[in-house]
């Protein structure tokens, strides 16, 4: 008997493994396959945790409010604790010339209804005490975004997943598609050949090799930054800190304090590191400490626990790909470009109502928006 | 008030040190300038530091080496590790209960760049292996880094009070660790080109070929070596019963560290989990240091050490119960008593055998693990690298010494500052020196009862030849390879060098030359144990009580020839027909159990301490069908503590195995930076300017 689903979903990550949630929930048959051995072990594991709806377009907002409202009420539909805590967002600013951004920028946000308002220094040292007063010229706070843990938020889908029928294989590579009249009629791993009537690459890092499996080309391509986390400590500051400003060896970095007391850390090497090397650096802990307790000084006293290195898996304008691309069948929902986790929840809702045949203005907007034929030549204005 | 401090010490010069005083929850107590928090406070009797944030445990110390966080105490302000934190005068200690609070800070600072030191050859870990490695290294004058995460060097040699076997030629048996240690030491201290970093610990290893090091606790420093050895040692397994984590129970390691280095009497009643050396050796430590040994278990038929380690216990009549495992482990907020039970050929508990027995101190000595992530992460990234002693192979520290000294050589050859073929006679030795110990042959004495002649009570495999080596008379032989148990020829004169030197306190001399006969034994305890004239238990090499003796005299031997031995002996006025056995005398009594209905509950244990994470919790998963241990770390947390998964490792696996599931079915956690927790602060190179504390 042939393997028959309904959607065989590559990836289970950050947007592969919620997507097949909802696809369950409708009731389509799934499958998804992974080369790693369990859910989220590819750039899922490597999240920081943070989500925010305070995107700088339409339909990343769109996703985002989604992805909250997901987030937000996930322990009350499930039981699951996933850690979701809601501290909100803040960008903050040393530079004049970000202010000006900054307070641009959120003109266009609250356009959208988003809850985010700049702060000056003094306002902005209310909502977060422990940052450098020296040289502040204030930030913008949205109270309503948040962060969850992206390891237990990932387990908790694949459970409900699987409570709906959704099946996975782990350890399960990949080798080729079999395509029959401008469709993808199969995919063939090193363990067995699946059957679907859609095919989604949910690869992530891996997302151009897998489509180039079907002769099919997609512009991502991973670029990694490390992360790291601390001991835990009492809670000391609420939102999510973003400092845009670039210094030598790295552009912005950010941080936050984890629902269970540890402060989460990540910072966006400069120049990018291309490629898929996830392997621990030397410069990445001096680099990002300093920036840290530069920002925050009371960090200094506390503890770095472990530090790991992930994939943005980037597209040239910075925006995911999402669409029909090379077969009938073949969906993109790749080139997340470091927001997969925040993203997931909202997309696979909203993907898969879409592959149920629904088309409203916010589906419309992501599919334009993320359109995998688009000219890739807009630079988002602030990631 | 109490107190746990040893005063005096039959091996140890107990010297004097400044008082201090400090305060825990208030409440003055009594320090020595220089000693940790956590030996201050055990000094005073304090056990529990803190609770736990997950489920209000008591937390106490556990691995006294900076690698977990249990023993986390606030001092003055601060969160700190109390087992790597200096008491100071005045000091403010309160214990750490939850999630800490960060202090404020004025942000009063500089910053400093991160050094980065090229170094031909890095040398992580100056225990034995260390120390020799750098010696051959450093008499070629290679620019070498050694680094160790102590404030001496010796490794675990400065703890080991006991003498060494092995060859005399090739590592110094006979002589004590700590003194093997400073023997050690000063050879590679006469090495200029030697630079030696103490209480330094690597943190990692990285890809790009740096290495990251913690100097003296508080610098931040890059190493770019060229080659890498590893040789930093080995650390403790654990294993699973109700009740490990009470404070009270810890590794055999960190209470040596406590007993020997910081002269705590770290407990009153200690039972030992584990036949193994280390097992049996801090068994006897602690008997040494005056602290009652209520008992050792050992699983297997027969102790994984040298027979003449268990004899050592048992003839001082401490009881060692093979064929027995650990039950569990009781106390309202730490140790009270433990349960063993006797386990049948298949290791399954034989019902109705549980034993109770009072204690306030359980050390789990159920074998070691190289720490060999640097090594493997190393290889990794394709950076040269080697690796000796413990890091390489677990055996005695004797071959860790002759690996050293074969890696430092293959390291020579490799900068091509050695030429030919290193000798295979090296790795023959080498061999020899790791075995494991062999085979027991029937003990035969002597039955001559005229004269001067020794009995040697070794009749296991072991690789051990000093007495052979020191006998002026050549008496006593050894046929073929040194793991053969020696045989006396005939010959003797009596001058007891066989019995000073003798690292397995085996060797006895029996003297009829002036009629009734004269039994010398060694005996490594206070003066004032024993006192001339006083009537003793004499037991035989297993303890079994022969009869009476009289204590007639002592003698010190500080040196035979030139080996430092520092033993001494008792002679002993013992009846004609037993002289020939007498190997012990009968210093503690043994305690009977109080006995109690054992109820095993395996799935309380906790296998993750750090996050307390219990086995039913694990377990349940694996039924689940979860097969890969990054799973159960995302789910669970375990392995995400302080000590990043290095004592619940193996215990997991473990787990996998007991459900049925072999290694190769599941997937392994992968190894992340850092070794041991650094601060933002230190990875930022703030030196602070002013006004914070």
């Amino acid at each position: 008997m042939r393997n028959e689903y309904d959607v065989v979903v590559i990836g289970a990550g950050s947007i592969g493994v919620p997507l097949s949630y909802f696809l369950g929930k409708k009731g389509f048959k799934s499958l998804v396959i992974d080369s790693k051995a369990s859910p989220g072990q590819g750039s899922n594991k490597a999240a920081i945790g943070g989500i925010r709806a305070t995107h700088s377009s339409p339909a990343k907002i769109i996703i985002g409010l989604k992805s909250l409202d997901i987030f937000r009420n996930w322990e009350q539909e499930t039981g699951d604790d996933i850690e979701y805590y809601q501290g909100g967002y803040a960008f903050i600013t040393y530079q004049e010339e970000d202010r000006k951004s900054l307070k641009e920028l959120i003109k266009f946000q609250q356009q959208f209804g988003l809850k985010i308002d700049f702060y000056e220094k003094d306002e902005i040292l209310k909502i977060i005490p422990a940052l450098n007063s020296e040289g502040l010229l204030g930030g913008t706070y949205s109270p309503e975004d948040g962060s969850a843990s992206p390891l237990l938020s990932i387990e908790s889908f694949y459970k409900n997943a699987r409570k709906y029928g959704v099946e996975f294989r782990f350890n399960e590579k990949v080798e080729s598609f079999n395509t029959k009249d401008g469709k993808i009629e199969s995919v063939k791993t090193d363990r067995g050949t699946y059957y679907g009537k859609i095919f989604v690459n949910a690869a992530g890092g891996d997302a151009a090799r897998v489509a180039d499996l079907a002769g099919v080309k997609i512009p991502v391509m991973p670029d990694s930054h490390e992360g790291g986390v601390t001991e835990p400590v009492s809670r000391f500051v609420e939102p999510m800190i973003v400092d845009i400003k670039p210094e030598k060896g790295s552009k912005n970095f950010y941080f936050y304090q984890h629902k269970t007391g540890q402060i989460i850390f990540c910072l966006t090497p400069d120049p990018p590191i291309w490629g898929d090397d996830t392997r621990e650096t030397s410069s990445f802990l001096p680099l990002v400490a300093r920036r840290m307790v530069k920002v925050m000084p009371k960090l200094h006293y506390i503890r770095v626990r472990r530090t790991w290195r992930g994939l943005y898996p980037m597209t040239p304008d910075g925006n995911p790909i999402v669409g029909y691309k090379g077969y009938s069948n073949f969906f993109q929902l790749v080139g997340m470009c470091g927001q997969g986790f925040m993203l997931g929840p909202g997309l696979g809702y909203y993907i898969s109502e879409y592959l149920e045949g629904k088309k409203y203005e916010e589906i419309e907007t992501i599919l334009k928006e993320f359109d995998p034929d688009r000219k890739f030549e807009a630079e988002e204005l602030l990631k | 008030m109490s107190d746990f401090r040893i005063r005096t010490h039959p091996i140890i010069k107990v010297t004097p040190a400044v008082k201090i005083k400090f305060k825990f929850k208030g409440k003055e107590l009594e320090a020595r300038e220089g000693e940790t928090i956590a030996s201050a406070l055990y000094a005073n009797g304090i056990r529990i530091f803190g609770r736990h944030q997950k489920d209000n445990a008591p937390l106490g110390i556990f691995c006294a080496n900076g690698q977990c966080d249990q023993c986390k105490v606030i001092a003055n302000g601060i969160t700190v590790k109390a087992c790597m934190t200096k008491v100071s005068e005045g000091m403010e200690v309160y214990p750490l209960e939850g999630l800490p609070e960060v202090p404020e800070s004025n942000g009063n600072f500089e910053f400093q760049d991160i050094k980065e030191l090229q170094y031909q050859v890095l040398i992580i870990g100056g225990g034995p292996a260390g120390l020799r490695a750098a010696t051959v290294i450093g008499e070629k004058g290679v620019k070498t880094l050694l680094v160790d995460d102590k404030n001496h060097l010796g490794g675990k040699l400065v703890l080991q009070t006991h003498k060494f076997f092995g060859s005399v030629e090739a590592c110094y048996a006979g002589m004590r660790g700590i003194d093997i240690a400073r023997k050690l030491e000063e050879e590679v201290n006469a090495c200029p080109s030697v630079d030696i970093w103490l209480n330094s610990v690597v943190i990692w290893v990285f890809s790009d070929g740096k290495v990251g090091i913690l100097r003296d606790q508080k610098e931040y420093i890059l190493v770019k070596p060229e080659i890498i050895l590893v040789s930093a040692g080995a650390r403790e397994k654990s294993i699973l019963f109700q009740g490990n984590t009470l404070p009270g129970v810890y590794g055999a390691g960190a209470f040596q560290t406590l007993v020997n280095r910081d002269l705590v009497r770290a407990a009153e009643k200690l039972f030992v989990i584990g036949g193994g050396n280390v097992g049996l050796i801090a068994a006897y430590h602690a008997l040494q240091a005056g602290i009652e040994v209520v008992g050792l278990c050992e699983i297997m038929p027969e102790v994984g050490g040298y027979s003449v380690h268990k004899e050592k216990l048992l003839k001082l009549g401490v009881p060692v119960f093979t064929s027995h495992t650990v039950l569990k482990v009781e106390g309202s907020e730490k140790v009270e008593s433990i349960t063993i039970a006797e386990v049948d050929k298949n290791f399954i508990v034989k019902e109705g055998t549980e034993k109770t027995f009072q204690c306030d101190t359980v050390l789990v000595a159920v074998g070691l693990d190289p720490v060999n992530e640097f090594y493997e992460k190393a290889k990794q990234f394709g950076i040269k690298v080697f690796s000796a002693g413990d890091s390489e192979e677990i055996a005695e520290a004797s071959s860790a010494i002759f690996s050293g000294k074969i890696r430092g050589l293959e390291i020579l050859k490799e900068l091509g500052l050695y030429e030919g073929q290193i000798p295979s006679e090296l790795y023959e030795t080498q061999k020899v020196l790791k075995s494991k110990p062999g085979k027991i042959f029937e003990m035969s004495y002597p039955n001559i009862k005229q004269g001067v002649y020794p009995v040697l009570n070794c009749v296991q495999e072991i690789p051990c030849n000093p007495c052979t080596t020191i006998c002026p008379r050549d008496s006593i032989k050894i046929d073929g390879s040194i793991m053969n148990p020696p045989v006396y020829t005939g010959g003797c004169i009596g001058c007891e060098m066989c019995v000073a030197i003798c690292p397995g306190l085996a060797i006895t001399l029996v003297d009829f030359r002036k009629g009734e006969p004269i039994v010398t034994i060694p005996f490594e305890f206070n003066d004032g144990i024993l006192e001339t004239g006083q009537e003793v238990e004499v037991t035989d090499r297993l303890g079994r009580v022969l009869g009476n003796g009289t204590v007639i005299g002592f003698r010190y031997a500080e040196k035979v020839k030139t080996i430092p031995v520092k033993t001494k002996m008792v002679k002993l006025k013992v009846p004609r027909e037993i002289a020939e056995q007498v190997s012990g005398i009968k210093i503690t009594t043994v305690k009977e159990p109080i006995s109690k209905n054992a109820n095993v509950i395996p799935d309380d244990a906790i296998v993750c301490r750090c996050e307390r994470v219990t086995a039913g919790e694990i377990r349940k998963l694996i039924r689940q069908g979860v097969r890969d241990m990054n799973e159960i770390k995302a789910i669970t947390r375990a392995g995400m503590g302080a000590c990043q998964g290095k004592t619940c490792t193996n215990l997991i696996k473990r787990l996998f195995k007991e459900e049925g599931v072999k290694e190769g079915e599941f997937t392994e956690w992968d190894k992340r930076p850092l070794f041991m927790e650094v601060t933002l602060g230190t990875l930022a190179g703030i030196k602070e300017k002013k006004n914070e504390k």
